[in-house]
C-alpha cells in the first residue's frame, strides 16, 4: 500500500479523534458549572476551547508511547494506529449519542488493543499492563474521586451553613470559574499532547520525521485546533448527563467537584500514575451530589455510566479489530474502513438532530418519572 | 501482577489534602465576608465584626490562592 496514503488518513483519523476528544469531554471541566448558572453555556464552552488550546501549547512533553506500554510497539505501523483510531471515534461517537461520559483515552486504547491483536496475534497484548493500567484504575480513581469530593462537600455545607446564603453561593459561583479553569487547562495539556504523539510517532514511522524528533509545529497547533474546536462545539448531551441527571447540583458542590477533580488529576499526572479526567470528574460530581444528600443522586444514571465504563475497552477492541483486519488488506480495505466510518458517524449525527440538545436546552430538568408522553402528546 | 498500591494511596491522601484545604478556605473567607452583611436572623452586625471578617475572608482567598497557583505551576512545569 502507498505510504502516503496510510500516512494521510491516520492524521486526518487522528485529528477527528481529537475533536470528538474535545466534545466528548467539555463535560468534564464545564457541566457542573453550567448547571449552576456560574458560566453561561456558550461562554463555558468558549473558555474551555481557549484554555485546551493554551494547553495544548503549554506541555511540551509528548507522549513518547502511544498505547501506554498495553501492547507490543514493535507491531505497531500506521494501519494499526488507523484502525485503532477508528474504534475510538466510534465509540465516542456512540456514548456521545447516548449522553454518557467516558473515558477517550480508554476508547484509544481498546481500538489500539483490537486492532494489535489482528495484526500480531494475543500475545502482543500485555493484559497484566491492561489490569494494572485500565481496569483498577477505572474501578478507584472514580472511587476515591467520589470519597474526597463528599467529604468536601458536606464541610463546606457545614462551615457554610451559618453565613449569608446569597454570598455564600456568589461566592463558590466565583470560585467554580477558577476551578473549572483549572480542569479545562490541565485536560488540554493531556488530551492534546496524545494526539500530537500520535501523528508524531506515525510521521517517524513513514519516514516523514526522524527518529526522536519532536513533533512540527504544524502538528502542535493542527492537534490543539482540533480539540479547541471540538470542546467549542460543546458535548451538550453528556453536559446535561453530568450537570443535571447525575445529581442536584448547587455553587457548593460544583465549586467541591471541580477542586476535587483537578486535585486528583493534578496529583496523579504529577506522580506519573496518570488517570482518566473522565472517570475521575464524574466520580467527584456524584460525591459532590452525596455530599449533600445520598438521595439526592440518580443511582440509575450512575449505574448506566458505570455500565459504559465496562464496555469501553472491549467495545472499542471489537471495532479496532474489524478495522485492522479490513486495512490490512490494502488501499481499498483502508478507503472501505475510511467511509464506513464516515457513514455510522452521519448515521449516528443525524440521529442526534431527532433530539438535539443544544446550549439552549441543555439545562432543561429530565422529565419526571412519571411523566405521560402519550398524554402529553394528546393534550 | 504488581499493583502500585503505594502511588495510589499517595494520590489519594495528596489529593484529598489539597482539595479540603482549597475547599475550606474559601467556604471561610465566605463565611467571614457573610459578616459584612445582616446576619441569618436578619440582625445588623457590628464594625469590628465586619472588618474582621473582611480581613479574615482575605486572608483564607490569599491561601486558597497559593493552592491553585502551585497546581497552575504543576500544569505548566
Amino acid at each position: 500500500m502507498d505510504v502516503s496514503l496510510i500516512i494521510v488518513a491516520v492524521v486526518v483519523t487522528a485529528l477527528v479523534f481529537d475533536f470528538t476528544n474535545g466534545f466528548h469531554d467539555t463535560a468534564n471541566a464545564m457541566a457542573t458549572s453550567i448547571a449552576t448558572g456560574a458560566f453561561r453555556p456558550k461562554t463555558a464552552v468558549a473558555v474551555a476551547a481557549c484554555l485546551n488550546l493554551t494547553g495544548a501549547f503549554l506541555s511540551v512533553q509528548v507522549a513518547k508511547t502511544i498505547s501506554g506500554g498495553l501492547v507490543d510497539e514493535t507491531l505497531i505501523n500506521p494501519v494499526v494506529i488507523f484502525a485503532g483510531l477508528i474504534g475510538a471515534i466510534m465509540w465516542n461517537l456512540i456514548t456521545w449519542y447516548l449522553g454518557l461520559p467516558s473515558s477517550s483515552s480508554h476508547a484509544l486504547f481498546g481500538g489500539l488493543i483490537g486492532a494489535t491483536w489482528v495484526a500480531g496475534g494475543i500475545g502482543a497484548i500485555d493484559f497484566n499492563a491492561v489490569l494494572n493500567k485500565i481496569v483498577l484504575p477505572a474501578v478507584l480513581s472514580p472511587v476515591v474521586a467520589a470519597l474526597i469530593a463528599m467529604t468536601v462537600t458536606y464541610l463546606a455545607f457545614r462551615v457554610t451553613a451559618r453565613a449569608e446564603a446569597g454570598t455564600v453561593s456568589r461566592g463558590f459561583q466565583l470560585g467554580q470559574r477558577v476551578s473549572a479553569s483549572m480542569v479545562a487547562l490541565a485536560h488540554g495539556t493531556n488530551d492534546a499532547q496524545k494526539t500530537m504523539g500520535v501523528i508524531t510517532l506515525t510521521l517517524i514511522t513513514g519516514g516523514m520525521l526522524a527518529p526522536g524528533s519532536p513533533p512540527p509545529s504544524w502538528v502542535v497547533l493542527a492537534a490543539g485546533s482540533a480539540i479547541a474546536l471540538g470542546t467549542y462545539m460543546g458535548g451538550w448531551r453528556i453536559i446535561r448527563t453530568l450537570g443535571r441527571r447525575l445529581s442536584d447540583i448547587h455553587p457548593v458542590q460544583g465549586f467541591s467537584a471541580e477542586t476535587t477533580s483537578a486535585a486528583v488529576i493534578l496529583a496523579s499526572t504529577h506522580m506519573g500514575l496518570p488517570l482518566s479526567t473522565t472517570q475521575v470528574c464524574t466520580g467527584s460530581i456524584l460525591g459532590a451530589g452525596a455530599g449533600r444528600r445520598l438521595a439526592g443522586v440518580h443511582w440509575g444514571m450512575a449505574g448506566r455510566i458505570a455500565l459504559s465504563w465496562s464496555f469501553t475497552l472491549p467495545s472499542a477492541a471489537v471495532v479496532g479489530a474489524a478495522a485492522s483486519w479490513l486495512a490490512a488488506t490494502g488501499a481499498g480495505g483502508v478507503i472501505v474502513v475510511g467511509v464506513t466510518g464516515v457513514a455510522v458517524a452521519s448515521g449516528i449525527y443525524a440521529a442526534s438532530r431527532r433530539n438535539a440538545v443544544t446550549a439552549a436546552n441543555v439545562n432543561d430538568l429530565p422529565r419526571p418519572e412519571s411523566y405521560d408522553l402519550a398524554a402529553d402528546v394528546a393534550a | 501482577m504488581t499493583i502500585d498500591w503505594a502511588t495510589l494511596a499517595a494520590i489519594a491522601v495528596v489529593a484529598a489534602a489539597a482539595a479540603l484545604t482549597v475547599v475550606l478556605l474559601v467556604a471561610l473567607a465566605l463565611v467571614g465576608w457573610s459578616a459584612r452583611s445582616a446576619g441569618p436572623d436578619g440582625g445588623r452586625t457590628s464594625g469590628t465584626h465586619t472588618a474582621v471578617g473582611a480581613v479574615a475572608a482575605v486572608l483564607c482567598v490569599l491561601a486558597a490562592g497559593l493552592v491553585v497557583s502551585y497546581g497552575l505551576y504543576l500544569i505548566i512545569a
